[in-house]
């Protein structure tokens, strides 16, 4: 089965055709999933930093975790609310863009590794008995979130 | 030297035109310049939503900076590095670019607002780190810079568009006058 009918539907869209027939649209759009990008990693990597053991040490995991996760949640909801729709701007484009197909995957599997392994290693203190634990957590988040900036950027430049 | 007739010179050279005319390098530059941004504008942010007391409000907002500011200021060079050479890659172009003359001029206020913090308004927040609530000036400050930024990025993110540059006439004297163009022969 070919997902290419559902983005050739996608790009037909009434949002898809708006911002394609507007000059502004599309960069204003795109400078507010700029701005979440900024968030999103300062919200991950204020976290990651300290399972690193680089940053904020006096401070339990769990707090800052806590403390960071209400503005990663936004900011990736205002990621998935402006890239949607740029999405549907180009769609066909992205069907056909390796970097769009590496930043889907990288993104799914941050998201689903942040939610899961990431949140249980932050708020349960299993980082103080086992630091090698907290950096490998730390090293895989970041993997996977700069696979998603990696794709997002390239997407622009294919 | 006028700086129009110098950024036209800088644009002739040699290795702007490798530069300009390279397959990855300024692809791969650009990245960086992004990429690095989103270190720099996470690490800002986090403190100064932490200055206006809306998250982390338990650790001290001096410990905060503390931790954050290697890393911002590492990142900072690492912008001004990349941003250097992508503005050497196109001078010209960039240097008449309205949006890239506007964030220029919020590149400033961003550095006397730092200043200004750290001269001022730190060394207060320092001695009512215990107290938890940030001061106004803390909030001011804090509000200020990312209002700045976001600026920064917006302005940015706009200097890839040639809405308003000098071969796109007419335009609006204004526009011509801000971006310079009228001094050159395409202005007419």
């Amino acid at each position: 089965m070919s997902l290419l009918p559902f983005f050739q539907w996608c790009y037909q869209t009434p949002i898809g055709e708006t911002i394609r027939d507007s000059t502004w649209l599309f960069p204003v759009i795109e400078a507010f999933h700029l701005l979440g990008l900024g968030v999103t990693a300062g919200a991950v990597l204020i976290v990651d930093l300290r399972l690193l053991g680089v940053g904020l040490r006096k401070q339990p995991v769990a707090q800052l975790a806590a403390g960071a996760e209400p503005w990663l949640l936004g900011s990736l909801t205002l990621m998935f609310a402006s890239g949607f729709p740029l999405f549907l701007s180009e769609s066909i484009k992205c069907y056909y863009s390796l970097p769009f197909w590496v930043k889907m995957t990288s993104l799914l599997l941050a998201v689903l590794f942040t939610f899961t392994v990431r949140r249980r290693v932050t708020r349960t203190e299993l980082t103080s008995a086992r630091p090698l634990l907290g950096r490998f957590t730390a090293l895989i988040s970041i993997g996977l979130w700069f696979g998603v900036a990696w794709g997002g950027r390239w997407i622009g430049f294919s | 030297m006028s700086p129009l007739a110098f950024f036209g010179w800088l644009a002739d050279s040699s290795w702007s035109v490798d530069l300009h005319e390279s397959q990855y390098a300024y692809s791969i530059i650009e990245s960086i310049h992004v990429w690095t941004m989103a270190v720099f504008f996470g690490s800002v942010v986090m403190f100064d939503l932490r200055l206006l007391g809306l998250t982390l409000r338990k650790v001290p907002a001096s410990e905060v900076l503390d931790r954050l500011l290697p890393l911002t200021i590492a990142a900072f060079v690492i912008m001004v590095i990349s941003g250097t050479l992508l503005f050497y890659a196109i001078p010209l172009r960039s240097y008449q670019n309205i949006f890239f003359r506007f964030k220029m001029l919020l590149l400033l206020l961003a550095g006397l607002n730092v200043w200004i913090f750290h001269s001022r308004v730190y060394p207060k927040v320092v001695g009512r780190d215990a107290e938890g609530a940030p001061s106004r000036a803390a909030k001011l400050a804090g509000g200020l810079s990312l209002a700045i930024w976001i600026g920064v990025i917006f302005s940015g993110r706009m200097i890839a568009y040639n809405w308003f540059d000098c071969d796109r006439q007419p335009q609006p004297d204004i526009v011509n006058f801000l971006t310079s163009c009228a001094a050159t022969e395409s202005g007419q």
